[in-house]
Parts: C-alpha cells; sequence; structure tokens
C-alpha cells in the first residue's frame, strides 16, 4: 500500500480508527524506512511495535523520539559518548503518556550532543544529513527527529527546544516544530541541557499532525517534576481559514540584519499573504531581544555545567580506564566522553558561575532575561502574536560553521527570546529559498510567538497560513 | 606578659529530619536496610530524573524555625552547591544560600545566624583496614543516605567555652527531640556538629582567625575537641605564631587534630538558583500547622517541672534540657503518687554520674527501681551511703531495690536492738584522742568517731542517729 507513507499521521489514526489501516502494518512501514535510514537519524530503531493499549486515541501511529528522552530498557545516550550504551531503568513521563495515548515508540533519534548545537554535527554517533540536501545538515539540536519526520522515516517525532532545538531544525527540514510554554510538558526523563529552558515539543509534517500530538504531550501536570503547569484547557484542533481580527508584530529587531536574503523575501511574502488572509501585520518592539543571544549563551551553559556534572564516571556510562587517583578519573572520564562543543558550554558555565563572576555574568544575564520577557508581555498587550523567521539561515553546509563556534551561535538569534521569555513559540514552512551562493532551493521557517498558554490559537493562526501557503514536502518523502 | 586569650566558638550543626521519604524522592529513610536498596532514580542522579521537595521536611523546617525563634521567610530559595565527590551523585548538593527559610533566632542566649534545608550526601565506605580513605585499597557507595533531609542550624560566634558548646548542644538537641522532627542521635549520626574556634585577646570586640573542627560524632568528643583545639590555638599564639584559616580533624582516639584542607584548597561551590525546583512559599497556612504541631518545649518543660513537682531552678533545668532524662524523671515521679519530686531529681544526678549520656530508660534501672529507692531512702529504711551501694548494683545487674537491700543486707541500722549502741562504744573506747577533742569543745572532731561507725556498718547506719547516740554516750 504506498499511499500509506502519504498519510499523515493524524490522517492516519483516523483511517485506523476507521479500520481502514491495520497500526501493525502501518508500524512495519515506518519501521523498515527507518532501518534502512541512510541519513544517520535514529540511533536505534525498535524491533517490533510494542503492545498497544486497548482503543488508543492516536490508534498507534509510531512515535520517533529524540534520544534524550529516557526509555526504560532502550538506549538513551543524549548523542554523547559518555552515554554509549546506557539504557536506562524508567521512561520519561511524556514518552509514556504518548505510549498510553497510542503513539508507541519508533525508535531513538540522533541528536546534538546534550542537544548543544544548530546543526547535530556534534553528535558522537555522526552528523544527521538533510533530506533536502544531503550535503547540507539538518539544524540542531533535533535534527534527526525533523530528518526523519521530513523523510517520511516517521509519521511524527517529538524533540526538546532549549533555544530553538525543535523550532530551527524544523524550518531548516521543512516540517512544523512547536515549542511549548515552559512547564506545560514534563520534563521527567528528558536528559536535561538547560532545566530552566528546556521543553519538549512535537515535530511533524504538518500543523494538524502538531495539535493532536501535543494535545496528549500536555494536560495535568506531572507531580514528578515541580516546575510543570496544568495546562488550562484541552488542546483545539486548528480549523482556522482566514485571519481576521488577528493582530501580528512584527518586531524590527528580529527581521532586519543579519538574516539571508532569501529567508527575509519569503518572510516579506508570508507577511502580505497573512494580510490578504485579514491579519493586520505592524511592526512591534522588542528592545532587549538583541541581547537575547547574550544571555542565552551564559544561562544556558551555566545550567548545563551543573546538569552534566553526574557525568562523572563513577555510576553509569563510560568511565575512562585505569585511572591514577579519583581526580584524574574524573578528569579523563569526562576530557573523552564529552565532546568538544559540550566541553567548550560546560568551561563557559562554570566561568560564569565562578565566586567573584557570578554577579557580572550569571545576574546581569537573569535581569536581561527578565527584560525580555517583559518585552514580551508588552508586545502581547497589542498583539495576538510576534512574528519572525525561525532561523536566520538556510541549511548551510556540513562542516562549514564547525570551525567558527560563534558562526553558529548566531543561528540561534531569532529563536533564543522566546525562549528566555518560556512563552511558546511556533515554526511552519513558509516555502523555499535558495541559500546565498544559489543552488538548489531550501526550506525556510516562519516563526510565531504568543502568550504563554496561547498554543491553541497558534496552531490555528498556523493552520491558516499553512493553508493558504500550500508548502509542499512530498519531493523528500520518496 | 603574654595577652589572655578568650575563646570565640561557634556551631554548625547538621540534623537529620525523621520523615518517612526522603528531601527530593519517594524513597524511604534507611535505617540499617541492606546497601543501595532504598534508592531511585532521582537520588541516584540518574540522567533526567528531578528533585520533588517534601513538603513534610519543610513543614519540620518552620517547626525547628518557630521553636527557635527565627524569622521565617514567606519566600525562601533552593540552591546548587556544585562540586566533584562520589557521594554526591548529581555532582552539586540541593541545598539553599542567599535565601534560606529561617534566619536569626536565638536558644539560651546564643543567637542563631540561619537555619536551612538541604540533603544529605550517600555514604562512603572505604574497605581496608582503617575505615579512613587513607591505605582503603577500595571505597565503595551506599546511596541510602543520599538524599535524607537535612537541616542545618548555624549559630552566632557567640560561646565562650568547650563546656558551654556542650551544654548548649544538648539543650538544642532535647529542643529537637521534643519537636520529635529528628532521632538527633550523635553516634548514628542523625546529629553532626562542627565547630568554628578562635581566640581572641580577652576583651577584645575583634575575631581572629577561625578554624573548623569537622564532624565530632559525641557530647564528649565535641567538648574534647574544642578544648584541643583551643589549647593547640593558644600555644601557637603565645609562641607568637600565627592560625591559618583550615578545616581540621579531630581524632578522639589519639587526640589528635589534623588538617583535612587549607584556605588555599578551599572549594568555589558556583551556587546558583536551583532551576529544578520553584522556591518555596510559607503560607498561612503552613505556619499555623508548624506551630500548632509543636507541644512542650524544654524551657516550657523546666517551668512545669518547678510547679508540679516543686523541683529547684538548677534541677528543673538539669532535667529538662535533657530529653530523655526529664521523661525518665516523669516515668520515676508517675509511679507513686506523693514522691518526693526533688529527691528523685537528687537520685537521677547520682544514676547519670553512673551512665552518663546513655538514655536512662536503655538502663538496667527501671523507673519502678528508682521510685522504690528513693522511698526507702525517704522512710530512712536505706542511709544515703548504702543507697548508692544499691544504685551500683542496680545499674550493673537491675532487679528492684527492696531485694538488693535484703540479700546484700544493706538495710539501715537502727538502733531498736541496741546493736547500734554497742558499736558506737566501741568506736569511742577505739580512739580515746578523738573523744578528748570532742570533750574539749572541738565539735568537728565528732566526724571522725561518726566515720569510724559508718565504716563499721558499711553505711548502713543512719549519721544523725549515730552522732545523737555519740552525744548520748559521752553525756554531752
Ligand atoms: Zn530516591
Amino acid at each position: 500500500m504506498s499511499g500509506l507513507i502519504d498519510l499523515s499521521a493524524s490522517q492516519a489514526a483516523a483511517a485506523i480508527k476507521r479500520g481502514e489501516v491495520d497500526p501493525g502494518a502501518l508500524f512495519d512501514l515506518y519501521r523498515q524506512r527507518a532501518a534502512t535510514d541512510s541519513l544517520n537519524a535514529y540511533t536505534w530503531v525498535a524491533e517490533q511495535a510494542p503492545k498497544a493499549p486497548p482503543q488508543p486515541s492516536l490508534g498507534g501511529v509510531p512515535l520517533a523520539v529524540k534520544d534524550l528522552f529516557c526509555t526504560e530498557g532502550v538506549p538513551s545516550q543524549s548523542g554523547s559518548r559518555i552515554l554509549e550504551g546506557y539504557r536506562p531503568p524508567y521512561t520519561a513521563t511524556v514518552v509514556e503518556r504518548l505510549a498510553q495515548a497510542g503513539a508507541p515508540l519508533l525508535g531513538k533519534t540522533n541528536q546534538d550532543e546534550f542537544a548543544m548545537g544548530s546543526s547535530n554535527e556534534n553528535s558522537a554517533f555522526g552528523p544527521v544529513l538533510n533530506p533536502w540536501d544531503r550535503a547540507r545538515v539538518p539544524g540542531g539540536s533535533s535534527g534527526g527527529s525533523a530528518a526523519a519526520v521530513a523523510a517520511g522515516l516517521a509519521p511524527w517525532a517529538i524533540g526538546t527546544d532549549t533555544g530553538g532545538s525543535i523550532r530551527q531544525p524544523a524550518a531548516l527540514c521543512g516540517i512544523v516544530g512547536l515549542k511549548p510554554t515552559y512547564g506545560a510538558v514534563s520534563r521527567y526523563g528528558m536528559i536535561a541541557f538547560a532545566s530552566s529552558l528546556d521543553q519538549a515539543g512535537p515535530l511533524t509534517r504538518d500543523v494538524s499532525d502538531a495539535a493532536l500530538l501535543l494535545s496528549h504531550m500536555v494536560g495535568e501536570r506531572d507531580p514528578l517534576d515541580a516546575t510543570s503547569l496544568d495546562f488550562p484547557e484541552p488542546i483545539a484542533m486548528p480549523s482556522r481559514r482566514t485571519l481576521a481580527g488577528i493582530r501580528l508584530g512584527v518586531p524590527s529587531e528580529l527581521t532586519g540584519e543579519g538574516i539571508e536574503p532569501g529567508v527575509l523575501g519569503a518572510f516579506q511574502a508570508t507577511l502580505e499573504l497573512a494580510r490578504q488572509l485579514g491579519a493586520t501585520v505592524e511592526s512591534c518592539a522588542l528592545p532587549h531581544a538583541p541581547h537575547a543571544l547574550a544571555a542565552y549563551y551564559v544561562l544556558a551553559p551555566a545550567e548545563c555545567s551543573s546538569n552534566l556534572a553526574r557525568f562523572d564516571g563513577v555510576r553509569y556510562g563510560y568511565r575512562a580506564a585505569d585511572p591514577d587517583d579519583l581526580l584524574s578519573m574524573y578528569e579523563r572520564t569526562r576530557h573523552d566522553g564529552f565532546g568538544v562543543e559540550v566541553r567548550r558550554r560546560v568551561m563557559l558555565g562554570t566561568y560564569v558561575l565562578s565566586s567573584g563572576y557570578y554577579e557580572a555574568y550569571y545576574g546581569r544575564a537573569q535581569r536581561v532575561r527578565t527584560k525580555i520577557a517583559a518585552d514580551f508581555a508588552a508586545a502581547f498587550e497589542r498583539f495576538d502574536f510576534v512574528v519572525m523567521p525561525t532561523s536566520p539561515c538556510v541549511a548551510f553546509e556540513l562542516g562549514s560553521k564547525l570551525a567558527d563556534p560563534y558562526a553558529m551561535y548566531l543561528n540561534d538569534f531569532l529563536s533564543v527570546p522566546a525562549s528566555l521569555a518560556g512563552i511558546p513559540a511556533l515554526s511552519i514552512p513558509n516555502g523555499l529559498a535558495s541559500p546565498p551562493g544559489g543552488g538548489t532551493p531550501l526550506p525556510v521557517g516562519f516563526q510565531l510567538a504568543g502568550p504563554a498558554f496561547s498554543e491553541s490559537q497558534m496552531l490555528d493562526v498556523a493552520f491558516a497560513l499553512e493553508q493558504a501557503l500550500g508548502f509542499d514536502g512530498r519531493a523528500v518523502r520518496s | 606578659m603574654t595577652p589572655d586569650f578568650e575563646p570565640v566558638i561557634g556551631l554548625e550543626i547538621h540534623v537529620q529530619l525523621k520523615t518517612r521519604t526522603k528531601m527530593f524522592c519517594g524513597c524511604e529513610l534507611s535505617f540499617g536496610a541492606p546497601p543501595n536498596t532504598l534508592t531511585c532514580p532521582v537520588c541516584l542522579g540518574l540522567p533526567g530524573a528531578l528533585p520533588v521537595a517534601n513538603a513534610r521536611a519543610i513543614h519540620f523546617a518552620l517547626m525547628i524555625g518557630l521553636a527557635l525563634g527565627c524569622e521565617l521567610a514567606d519566600h525562601s530559595v533552593f540552591h546548587r552547591k556544585n562540586y566533584f565527590y562520589p557521594d554526591l551523585p548529581k555532582g552539586y548538593q540541593i541545598s539553599q544560600y542567599d535565601e534560606p527559610l529561617c534566619r536569626g533566632g536565638e536558644l539560651a542566649g546564643v543567637r542563631l545566624h540561619r537555619v536551612h534545608l538541604e540533603e544529605d550526601a550517600a555514604k562512603l565506605i572505604h574497605l581496608g583496614a582503617s575505615g579512613r580513605i587513607h591505605g582503603s585499597e577500595q571505597s565503595v557507595v551506599d546511596f541510602n543516605r543520599g538524599g535524607t533531609p537535612l537541616v542545618e542550624i548555624v549559630t552566632e560566634p557567640e560561646l565562650r567555652s568547650p563546656e558551654q558548646a556542650r551544654e548548649w548542644l544538648t539543650l538544642l538537641r532535647a529542643t529537637l527531640r521534643s519537636l520529635a522532627v529528628s532521632d538527633v542521635n550523635m553516634e548514628e549520626g542523625s546529629l553532626r556538629a562542627d565547630a568554628n574556634v578562635s581566640l581572641r585577646a580577652a576583651g577584645s570586640s575583634e575575631l581572629g582567625t577561625k578554624t573548623e573542627l569537622k564532624n565530632m560524632n559525641s557530647f564528649r568528643f565535641l567538648e574534647r575537641g574544642i578544648a584541643a583545639e583551643i589549647a593547640r590555638q593558644r600555644v601557637t599564639l603565645e609562641a607568637g605564631g600565627s592560625i591559618e584559616q583550615e578545616t581540621l580533624h579531630f581524632d578522639p582516639v589519639s587526640g589528635e587534630i589534623t588538617s583535612l584542607r587549607s584556605k588555599e584548597e578551599a572549594q568555589d561551590y558556583r551556587y546558583f538558583p536551583e532551576p529544578d525546583l520553584v522556591p518555596i512559599a510559607t503560607t498561612v497556612a503552613m505556619l499555623r500547622a508548624a506551630r500548632e504541631a509543636i507541644v512542650e518545649l524544654p524551657r516550657a518543660r523546666a517551668e512545669r517541672f518547678e510547679d508540679e513537682y516543686g523541683l529547684s531552678v538548677d534541677s528543673a533545668h538539669l532535667l529538662a534540657f535533657r530529653f530523655e532524662l526529664a521523661n525518665y524523671f516523669e516515668k520515676v515521679v508517675a509511679v507513686r503518687e506523693g514522691i518526693d519530686g526533688q529527691q528523685i531529681a537528687n537520685w537521677l544526678t547520682q544514676l547519670v554520674a553512673r551512665i552518663g549520656d546513655q538514655d536512662p530508660a536503655q538502663s538496667k534501672v527501671t523507673p519502678e527501681a528508682m521510685a522504690q529507692l528513693v522511698e526507702l531512702i525517704s522512710a530512712r529504711a536505706v542511709s544515703a551511703p548504702a543507697g548508692r551501694e544499691v544504685l551500683d548494683v542496680l545499674v550493673r545487674e537491675g532487679g528492684d531495690p527492696a531485694s538488693v537491700v535484703e540479700q546484700r543486707g544493706l538495710g539501715a541500722l537502727h538502733d531498736e536492738d541496741g546493736a547500734l549502741e554497742a558499736i558506737v562504744g566501741q568506736a569511742i573506747a577505739a580512739d580515746p584522742a578523738a573523744v578528748q577533742r570532742v570533750r574539749g569543745g572541738n565539735d568537728k572532731a565528732i566526724g571522725a568517731l561518726v566515720g569510724a561507725v559508718m565504716r563499721e556498718t558499711r553505711g548502713r547506719a543512719d549519721g544523725a542517729d549515730v552522732t545523737r547516740l555519740i552525744r548520748e554516750q559521752l553525756g554531752i
């Protein structure tokens, strides 16, 4: 049944419920595709479908899960050598909830080590290739999840977003990615990068799939995650066709310099489309947004330096052989077990928390964070959503930014403001654009950011845009 | 002339709370369970696991804060204290830093700096002869203890002697015991004390350089350790030397003090707010619940002992400030109505002299036996010296005092059958010199004659009886 691959996840779930599709056959199809993956999107693929719960609402449509979610008895390595072969004794809350809802685990997807990266080149298990152009990166850190969904190696996937790690790879691979409100999805069982920013979310073929998957990720707060929150109401399935009455704010700080012309062109075209659909589009101000990247690269490394301290070779994972003493075991285990980017951020984070520097870096960055949240709050008094491109560039060539960490960090400057504010943000594909030097057109992402818990309305607006945009990703799913 | 030095002592106390479960996970607390059986992803620091604060532990900490008269924060924050050690599975300890749950407070005139909540480390066991890390071939970790709720209590440096430090800690212990928030057992580690010690010129208000004495695991060692450190600093200063800021270990067996680490080796803990937890918002309901859970504190108990049993102020404090002793006292008093409380208090001092810091309820002397002994003495059926001998037997072997008196012939010798009169006669005949002095008006000399009678009767005679008989026989 060749048409099966063309069904979106929500279409497949509906077809299973109608009895038109056998969930076992669907699982086998995707299992087969995942097992023969040539993009290096997977680090582990299930042998067979787990036993399905009775009458699951998601029908049994299989789910690709980013490596850093703990899955009982299944390798969960967060893209790191230091966790090579590590199989946790428990499963992350969100993976458990989705399995109960009828989205069984299809496989674990490749990622940047400990979610630190924007290209998926920082994985101990090798880079993931972009299905639109295999010489290019899929984005990161949820690059495996994004590439798998784009290439039809998974009906849908979950990833995590700390400073853009769902939205940016979704944009670079031409799919939908949503970072929920901080606290909406339980972090229990997610191998942490930066606790105050990490948030799990869906990576899907379209907006309806994102809404359906998200509706089973949020809900009652998780008693195992002190920072998790009750979602105020169920996620509504999107249906909006026009944008009448919707007010979109365009922050001048995030829609000018540093963005590729092709990306900016696609963004302007989408704004015009939104106007045609009835939206009012006006410029707004996020005066502190230009400082977001600097604050982010203080706060996230600070938390990561502490979160990654547990990887010490004592209890699990990699341990350097024949150490001379305790200190040399720590040093060699962590030197050999972590990749270069992780070591860079651990050192950066250790430095900014050090006595005498704390106030100048961490304290200041926290104040910037507060101001950015206040900027957004002020914008949401006038606008329903703030919109900007997701990534300043289309997918870049493998290896092209590895030598320059700062150039790599700049990829995040459009996505970190929403992360710091803890608000939901979503990326939908809004066309193709050629990279600066010319060449095959590549996907571009359009980003919406909204007030806390505005996911349903945001998905609704994104749905209207999606219908009007008519983005077609079938070319890379064959 | 060397100046006279005055010790300045502060205590830093860690108390394991007696909650059902650990500080940040659902594992039960360990009481001798097999190693690594009370663990979970959270307290093992497994990847992805998250802490959730134990509401009961916060309740206990608020009770402690209220009992110690602290200012309770309506908003307090957990911080991460970062350092690497195998007993610390996350690579950081969740503790509190600049926004603790309680600040200030006072106990028996010693002001408190702060009281905060944190989690205990796991237990490192060094295999090998010494049991210490040096010379050990292998070290293993038992994570059962890891994550046990701890309250840290820090005093201002206002203690002035090792004895006072010990007394004060005893009172703190009684306070915590009466709150029923901890076993507060030093030997078992549910109460641990570090001491900051410095010397300064007497009368000066400046503080000298302090050293920190780590983990003294009994009241006796605490007192001896501080005394040894004061002596060490005094010798150094009197020889014109200076004290280095360092962390020290006191070995109670050798009495030696050794350096654990110097100031240069002090760690930078890189404290920052724990992002996995939300701040503690202390509500009015939480405060009310904590206040209502506090029963009788040692000071109130002492006052009640004065009122109810007519104890002297000193006796009331002595008993009430030692929790187990006070409980025991109340059991003895309850044995019989109308029993003399002050007499019991006096005899409990005798008991403490024999059993030290041991809980009297765990000794061989039952409250019934203690009550009976005091009654025998009050009824003058047993003399005071014989009573002490009976107590010796009870402490060693248990049993009831009447039988001990019977078996050992320790009953008071009264003069019903003339036996005592005869012994007095012999004493007078045996010491003419003393008789001479007594007759010459030296009343004190009568003591020699009384002493002789007492020796002869092995203390069973009543001193007043003996004195009366001597006077009668000498006709004075
Ligand atoms: Zn536990």
